[in-house]
């Protein structure tokens, strides 16, 4: 087996410099301002990860899950029952394991079924996990709130979400050019196939459904000092999920760093609504999900790509024609 | 005990014509309408609006309410998703692009409700008296409510089995190339029976208006308790999804009184995941072959 390192290429090894320094440029942001600015960036930050993650998954199967608002829920009361008991660190682990298991569980009853069946239990969840939530804590703790005091400022926070996006892009890399990720790639083609071929489709899918949904959990977990007080209604916020999935799309799914060009416009575009507009935040992402559909349908990265092509195509007619013309000045 | 059963039979009667609307756009039309609860809600307001300014009865309003629904769900199929239809290149496709669609859909319509009637809840007085039956309680709107929804359903049934039209849209559900092949209007039958689809999840929102207080922001909650009926009682079957609307409504109603109302949405999964890993194809369905 040749290490790991041997067999990056040279095109990898370029996008890999080019990644780390723009995560150290957006490292040094808070150094420049810690107000409206490092709020904003600390949003994109957690919305790049929440649908780099989410792409893991969607992107090459195709299967759109609804249940970022449920993990996230799940990372951020991992972190909020425990943390007058247990290191921070430690509880975000919990948050991983937790938001894994719960989408291994959802994964083995939908993922041998079709993507419909998935949808529908997804769109479910977040709401399902509230209420069993809240009914735990009335009737076996003493109230619904919870405190999270920690010494974390939304500085600590930017960068732990930096180096977690870090963190999901290699492992993104890493399952692309694994067995699991060719095994996806083949299912999201033609299931048929990829079940006729040996793989088993459902372990593959609910693998990386679990992984997927563990970083979403870790999400909701350092996203927990910022909350300092968490009920089940905002934790579970199910308006997470549609943004994770419109955003994602918007940008689109084709490839691991797409989700970004859909992250930065819409948070930006949101944030201003919910300032200035707030009774119109449903309509703006009724009409965003509208948009994609009919004019975008796979993303700015599908626009971009079918310029790219129609240009270099563009460029072949003009050479053919400048060669009909010299032949016929020849003649 | 009996009480359980007959407020959970009242529930899922109200249940089963939004199951059975959902059913239609699924199973015929092939468009999976995440924003089908927001035609309920877009009812709830109108037989709210009928009843306070013009003093029309809601069990007479839907005679009003549903003829609109009809056509807006007529001019939503033909100008925004049709060119889905068209585009798609195989049923996954179609799917993944409905689903999205519909939730722009859901969300435009939302956001249109929540401009127009803000975010407070709604309820107001109609037959709102008691009516003893067996010994116990209910109230007078619920049990009107109930026999509309049966006559509704009747009525429908008659529709799908015993006319042209109707056998026509059961082809078109059992196999569209196929009943394009015995000169049916394939389009225009999906046309309709997305329409009609979205028609009776309206009358049964005016229905359910008369005992239930509604906000703007309800619908996805319904939409997604239809969709799990559509799916316990396998897709384009109305009498399944009447059956598992029922079986619902009753688990409900029962969890809801005797152990908290609180984990409703628990036992409806429950019921879900247990169809998910016994049944997937429908409690009537037959086995794909």
């Amino acid at each position: 087996m040749t290490p790991l390192l041997a067999t990056v290429t040279r095109k990898e090894a370029r996008i890999a410099l080019f990644g780390a320094a723009a995560l150290a440029v957006a490292a040094t942001l808070p150094l420049f301002d810690t107000g409206f600015y490092l709020s904003l960036a600390l949003n994109v930050a957690m919305y790049v990860v929440l649908c780099t993650a989410w792409t893991l998954f969607s992107g090459p199967t195709h299967y759109i899950s609804l249940a970022s608002a449920a993990f996230f829920g799940i990372g951020t009361y991992s972190v909020a029952l425990g943390i007058d008991t247990l290191p921070f660190p430690l509880l975000v682990a919990v948050g991983f394991v937790a938001s894994a298991a719960l989408a291994g569980l959802v994964g083995i009853a939908t993922l041998r079924l079709s993507g419909v069946y998935f949808v529908i239990f997804t769109l479910g969840l977040a709401e399902l996990v509230r209420q069993v939530v809240t009914w735990a804590q009335t009737n076996f703790t003493h109230g619904v709130g919870l405190y999270v005091f920690t010494d974390f400022t939304e500085t600590h926070i930017y960068w732990m979400l930096l180096a977690l996006a870090a963190i999901v892009y290699v492992t993104g890399w890493l399952v692309n050019r694994s067995r699991l990720g060719f095994a996806l790639r083949i299912i999201g083609n033609d299931e048929t196939v990829a079940r006729h071929v040996g793989i088993d489709t459902a372990r593959a899918k609910v693998l990386l459904f679990m992984i997927s949904g563990g970083f979403i959990g870790i999400v909701g977990a350092c996203l927990a000092p910022r909350f300092a007080y968490v009920e089940p209604p905002s934790a579970f916020n199910p308006m997470i999920s549609f943004q994770v999935v419109i955003m994602a799309l918007l940008g689109g799914t084709g490839r691991l760093w797409a989700p970004l060009l859909g992250v930065i416009p819409f948070t930006i575009l949101f944030d201003q609504v919910s300032a200035y507009f707030p009774n119109h935040t449903s309509l703006v992402i009724g009409i965003a999900f509208m948009a994609v559909v009919y004019l975008l349908p796979r993303g700015v990265i599908g626009f971009v790509d079918d310029m790219r092509r129609l240009k270099k195509r563009f460029r072949i007619v003009l050479v053919e024609d400048e060669g009909a013309l010299g032949k016929e000045r020849a003649s | 005990m009996m009480e359980i059963l007959i407020t959970g039979i009242v529930l899922g009667g109200t249940y089963a014509l939004i199951a059975v609307g959902l059913t239609l756009q699924y199973g015929v039309a092939r468009i999976m309408n995440l924003a089908n609860g927001e035609n309920l809600v877009f009812a709830c307001f109108g037989a709210f609006w009928l009843w306070s300014t013009l003093a029309i009865n809601p069990v007479l309003g839907v005679i009003f309410i549903a003829p609109v629904a009809f056509v807006l769900n007529w001019l939503i199929y033909v100008y925004a998703l049709r060119p889905l239809v068209n585009r798609a290149r195989n049923r996954g496709q179609l799917e993944v692009d409905s689903i999205l669609a519909t939730f722009g859909l859901m969300f435009i319509a939302q956001g249109v409700m929540l401009l127009g009637f803000g975010g407070g809840y709604y309820n107001y007085n109609f037959l709102s008296e008691p009516i003893t039956i067996l010994g116990a309680n209910y109230g007078l709107n619920r049990i009107v409510a109930l026999g509309a929804a049966a006559f509704i359903a009747a009525a429908l049934y008659l529709f799908l089995n015993h006319t042209r039209y109707g056998t026509a849209i059961r082809a078109v559900a059992v196999d569209p190339t196929a009943a394009g092949l015995v000169a049916i209007d394939v389009p225009r039958a999906s046309a309709f029976a997305f329409a009609l689809g979205g028609a009776l999840t309206a009358a049964s929102g005016a229905l359910l208006s008369t005992f239930y207080t509604f906000n703007a922001s309800m619908g996805t909650l319904f939409t997604m308790k239809a969709l799990i009926i559509v799916i316990m009682g396998g897709v384009g079957d109305v009498r399944g999804a009447v059956i598992a609307a029922l079986l619902l409504g009753i688990t409900e109603t029962a969890v809801a009184s005797l152990i908290d109302p609180g984990l409703t949405l628990a036992a409806t999964y429950a019921l879900f995941i247990l169809v998910l890993l016994f049944r997937p194809q429908g409690i009537f369905g037959r086995h794909p072959a």
